[in-house]
């Protein structure tokens, strides 16, 4: 006889894989895609493009900044940088550009700045107020003679997951936006190894993982094609993550 | 029950007992279950976005050293939720069972294995149905006159005591029959009412104030909710609202007749319930 409990279970293990059977397969992932290309559409149709993120006070500051993602790069060219004060790090900024450049952190500190107090929201739910400075990263495309072929400004970091280098990438809309800065600062302190030494990106209008860390290379492409897995980004090639990380 | 015991006033009196009314339009049946379909969807893959972050703040930020005012979370092999300072053990439903280390466990959950990336990929796909749908039933009942016609409340339904009237009636699961039964009751077309201009809008609002593109192009929407983390207590009371309405919806139709319900809802065709002879 099939007791009520192992017939329940039986059920609901009928039930589970039904539901993964739907879940897995390729043809409602594709349609499912449509949510997301909705969203970039939509968005892009109905919000003004120089919108700017809010911007906070220092009484809304968050009192501890959670750490997410990586803490510390593990790679050995990284730990030197470290341990010298990154006084040999050098940004290279090149791909889809006139005029490639590479800038160390005082050539950085000592161009334009922008200051802003932002809320950071993780894909998964939290939120954090901090308060960045940096240079706007439209500053140094324009220096770099951008070139109009360019469609994506690719950021290479130094740190990886089980060896798969992180990376991340953003439209021109993004790239361009005057809150768009290249943050060596965090709340009036040089950005700590966790928050993505010496520099991280701050793109405010987008989801945490897009705010790369540890930025060691800028590359602006056409394409993102061919570029590791294809999809943008660390997250976007291997867990599925939407590329547009606006909502 | 069979025929003996059960009583005489209930039983169908012959002139009555095939009045089939054409009730429930084909846009707005059509709309019920695009709009059921994506609520059921939302709440199954909200249920995988909230599990990254079982946690609920109020205010402009909140992260894990923050004060939350909801966690569901497990110590040990115990779950447990948390409500500001009382704690409510929930081991075996949520934050622990044998299966699932989860807060929500994967039965509620789509996809039923933890994927956040998957599981928004649900969610926009059906937020966006709800979006639609709703505006579509909107845009339909200028025409129709449906929510004027068969949803507003007369002014004789509005009036306290007939509401409470109607209350009474529904505490005591006696529900309209006869020529009543053509029309939704008061309390019906409130809660059909609630859920379209009040809880549909509120949800699809909240999850748009999460969005940090839509904050820079209206921050009012953070000024009305109070922030972002608000707006998401605010999203996650609505999907708890959604399941109160669905599990009383449920209810409703199993008490007044699934049948005689599903076949209305499917087809458009109601059976008017036979009018009690009253010994009451």
């Amino acid at each position: 006889m099939i007791s009520r409990r192992g017939a329940l279970i039986g059920a609901s293990g009928l039930l589970l894989s039904g539901c993964e059977r739907i879940t897995t397969s390729p043809t409602v992932r594709k349609v499912l895609t449509l949510g997301e290309k909705a969203s970039l559409t939509g968005q892009r149709l109905v919000t003004d493009r120089n919108a700017l993120a809010p911007e906070f006070t220092r009484a809304d500051l968050s009192p501890r900044f959670r750490v997410n993602g990586n803490y510390l790069p593990k790679s050995p060219i990284y730990a030197s940088h470290v341990a010298n004060g990154f006084a040999d790090w050098k940004l290279e900024i090149g791909g889809l550009v006139g005029r490639p450049m590479t800038l160390t952190l005082a050539q950085l500190k000592a161009a334009p700045q922008r200051t802003q107090i932002t809320r950071q929201d993780c894909v998964e739910g939290w939120s954090a107020i901090g308060e960045w400075t940096g240079v706007p990263l439209a500053l140094l495309l324009r220096q770099a003679k951008l070139s109009d072929k360019a469609q994506y400004i690719v950021f290479h970091c130094a740190d990886d997951f089980s060896d798969i280098p992180y990376y991340e990438s953003i439209d021109l809309i993004d790239a361009m936006h005057p809150q768009t800065i290249l943050a060596h600062t965090m709340n009036r302190q040089p950005l700590p190894v966790g928050h993505g030494a010496p520099i991280r990106l701050r793109v405010e209008r987008a989801l945490g993982y897009k705010q790369a860390k540890y930025i060691m290379r800028i590359e602006a492409v056409a394409s993102l094609a061919g570029i590791y897995g294809g999809k943008g980004g660390y997250w976007e090639d291997h867990s599925g993550y939407q590329w547009f990380a606006g909502i | 029950m069979d025929a003996e015991t059960s009583p005489v006033t209930l039983q169908n009196p012959p002139d009555d007992a095939q009045k089939l009314i054409y009730r429930t339009r084909l846009p707005v049946r059509i709309w019920h279950w695009l709009n059921a379909l994506s609520i059921f969807a939302l709440l199954m893959s909200g249920a995988t976005i909230f599990n990254a972050h079982p946690r609920l703040y109020w205010g402009k930020f909140g992260a894990n050293y923050d004060q939350p005012w909801l966690v569901i979370g497990k110590r040990g092999q115990e779950g447990f939720l948390q409500l500001g300072s009382l704690e409510i053990p929930t081991t075996g439903f949520l934050g622990y069972t044998p299966y699932s280390t989860k807060a929500i466990p994967p039965l509620f959950t789509i996809p039923n294995y933890y994927s956040l990336a998957e599981g928004r990929q649900w969610h926009f796909f059906f937020a966006w149905m709800l979006v639609i749908s709703l505006l579509a039933l909107l845009f339909y009942s200028l025409f129709s006159k449906h929510i004027s016609r068969d949803l507003a409340l007369t002014s004789e339904e509005r009036k306290p005591s007939h509401l409470w009237q109607d209350i009474k009636q529904h505490a005591r699961l006696r529900f309209p029959t006869g020529e009543a039964a053509r029309a939704y009751n008061p309390l019906q077309k409130i809660a059909y009412l609630g859920v379209i201009f009040v809880l549909i809008p509120l949800v699809i609002l909240t999850g748009m104030t999460m969005s940090p593109n839509l904050n820079a192009a209206f921050p009012f929407l953070l000024d009305i909710f109070g922030g972002r983390q608000s707006a998401r207590s605010i999203h996650f009371l609505c999907a708890a609202a959604f399941c109160a309405f669905i599990f009383i919806h449920l209810l409703m139709v199993v008490l007044a007749g699934p049948i005689n319900e599903l076949r209305s809802i499917v087809t458009g065709w109601y059976r008017l319930p036979p009018a009690r002879k009253d010994l009451l």
